[in-house]
């Protein structure tokens, strides 16, 4: 694993998020956050359990909505969105725990992140022949390239239900990319994997930044996974922004130690 | 002993004896089984599309047989009063059509949306309250008196091989098999029958892949109502458009716990073993019991899968990590 170049050879910003803050009743999750993702870098969201990293995915990706502050997401300023609308401006997002459709094959679940971008109507749906069936087989020709790409030609038809669960992530990091997004989400993208598996993902990760030009927003728990594969890392402790810098920087820093630690009393 | 022999020998010795009376029995189960298979395939849509048990699609099929009815004889809704005119039966099944789509985006936005995220035992819940609603609006608009309906389905009865068939079953066959094709491809191999599939299998999943699900439920309402509609057709021009049509939902139910809630084939199948399975003990036990067999057999038979094969014959086997 090689740490992969500061990005500096794009520095618009693509996505930034000023002053979020997001309550769940008398509980709050995000406190004034702000931090923004430059187009084509690997940012890293950490942070022990609890500290708001998923909520914050939520909020960008529009399953939650936050109360304060606002979202700028290539240059347009949203203070709501939807899921539908996120992932229709080339927002994908990979879950935490593994949200795939289970019942179906490796290649369904894929096929359903081109969901967007396949053409096809109700009608021509019905009569299949004919126009439906040409756009599939184009639609079928990218997912390959996915399949390929993830080295899971093996599992292709094989329902997801059954896989390792090393395998599933692959799978749902699959339905992501099919959805050629600008932006990838992904939630703990190497928990509860063993070394090997890590080590794969990180790759794939790291690929698909540098292949795909893709931007990528990650959340993990694993400190040294993080510091090897991202260019910036924001850290966020009890729903508050402590550190945001170059993983040397964050290392560094005393409050992230402490979060991490504990201090001594 | 002469109970046992009577029980396990003598029905089988009559089948033997008689071979093409025993073929004209089975063909009987056959056809009348392919009628529950195509009420069946109504539930098994929008369960596989929504995980919820639709207990209104015997209504829907009613309620389609009614309108169909209605527009063929030209009936004004509501008033009740004939206009003389008749719509011939292929424009009238065309907008029968229409209406069972306009209704199922109504139900998306009266039923469905309010209820985004509930339990599945929810929206079974307003399934009930669907079915209850739809069979008073059908009254009010179309009124309640037995209607015979005629689209051109050919009757009569022919002989094959020393056997006696109907004609008409011969078509429900056909028509039942043509939809069932259509539909496993329409589920199996287009993008919007794998967004379905996808919606059923996790809404927030498919959320994040950019499926719109309000959209998915008027389809899958559309194609259940579409469905219900021919099976309307082919119960009505069998037995008549009457209330009683909505209970045929009942004898859907054994023929799902056979096949599996989620499997379209299942749903064939399951109505024709059913079919056959009660025609075939009437006819050979009936008589040990004093007949009346076929009222209950196909609940005994839905029991028996219960303790045993759970899933039915084709669901989805349920896995579970741990």
């Amino acid at each position: 694993m090689t740490p992969s170049e500061p990005a500096e050879r794009d520095t618009d910003i693509i996505l930034e998020c000023r002053n979020i803050s997001l309550a769940f009743g008398a509980v709050k999750a995000i406190s004034d956050v702000s931090f923004d993702v430059k187009k084509g870098e690997v940012r890293a969201i950490i942070g022990p359990n609890g500290a708001g990293k998923t909520s914050m995915l939520n909020c960008i990706n529009g399953f939650y909505h936050p109360q304060q502050g606002e979202i700028a997401y290539k240059g347009k300023v949203r203070k709501q969105m939807r899921p539908y609308e996120a992932a229709a401006t080339g927002i994908a997002r990979t879950f935490q725990n593994v949200a795939l459709f289970k019942g179906m094959s490796t290649l369904d679940n894929i096929m359903t992140g081109r969901n967007l971008k396949t053409k096809t109507n109700f009608f021509e749906a019905l009569l299949y022949w004919g126009p439906a069936q040409k756009e599939e087989i184009r639609q079928r020709e990218f997912v390959e390239r996915v399949i390929t790409f993830l080295e899971i030609e093996a599992i292709r038809k094989e329902p997801v239900g059954r896989l390792p669960y090393g395998l599933q992530k692959r799978v749902e990091l699959g339905r992501a990319l099919a959805a050629e997004p600008e932006l990838l989400l992904l939630d703990e993208p190497m928990a509860g994997m063993n070394l090997e598996e890590k080590e794969d993902m990180c790759r794939f990760i790291l690929d698909v930044n540098d292949e795909f030009g893709t931007t990528i927003a990650l959340i993990e728990h694993d400190m040294g996974v993080v510091m090897d594969i991202s260019d910036r890392v924001v850290v966020l402790d009890h729903g508050i922004k402590i550190a945001d810098g170059t993983p040397d920087e964050v290392k560094a820093n005393q409050n992230v130690i402490d979060a991490y630690l504990g201090v001594a009393h | 002993m002469t109970t046992l022999h009577d029980v396990f020998v003598l029905p089988f010795k009559d089948m033997a004896e008689a071979p093409e009376f025993f073929f004209e029995v089975v063909i009987g189960g056959l056809t009348s089984g392919v009628m529950y298979s195509l009420v069946a395939l109504g539930f098994v849509l929008i369960f596989k599309a929504s995980a919820v048990f639709n207990f209104a699609q015997g209504v829907l099929a009613l309620f389609a047989a009614l309108t169909l009815v209605g527009i063929m004889n030209g009936q004004v809704p509501i008033f009740l009063v004939d206009t003389g005119v008749t719509v011939p039966a292929w424009l009238a099944i065309i907008i029968t059509a229409g209406v069972m789509v306009l209704l199922a985006i109504a139900v998306e936005r009266v039923v469905l949306r309010p209820l985004v995220n509930q339990d599945p035992i929810i929206m079974f819940m307003s399934t009930i309250g669907l079915a209850f609603v739809l069979e008073g609006v059908g009254d009010i608009m179309w009124g309640s008196s037995v209607k015979a309906l005629d689209v051109g389905i050919p009757q009569g009865n022919f002989m094959w091989h020393g056997m006696q068939l109907q004609v008409f079953d011969m078509w429900a066959a056909g028509i039942a098999a043509v939809m069932v094709l259509a539909l496993a491809i329409f589920f199996q191999k287009t993008a919007i029958g794998r967004a379905l599939r996808a919606v059923a299998d996790d809404h927030q999943a498919a959320l994040s892949v950019g499926i719109p699900l309000k959209s998915i439920w008027i389809v899958v309402w559309s194609v259940a109502g579409l469905v219900a509609l021919v099976a309307g057709i082919m119960w009505g021009s069998k037995s008549g458009v009457q209330f009683s049509l909505s209970l045929i939902a009942l004898k859907a139910l054994p023929v799902l716990i056979l096949g599996g809630f989620t499997s379209v084939p299942g749903a064939i199948v399951g109505g024709l073993i059913i079919g056959v399975g009660e025609k075939v003990a009437e006819v050979y036990w009936g008589p040990l019991v004093n007949g009346a067999i076929e009222n209950w057999f196909a609940y005994v038979l839905a029991l028996i899968f219960l303790l045993f094969r759970p899933q039915g014959l084709f669901g989805d086997k349920i896995i579970e990590r741990v």
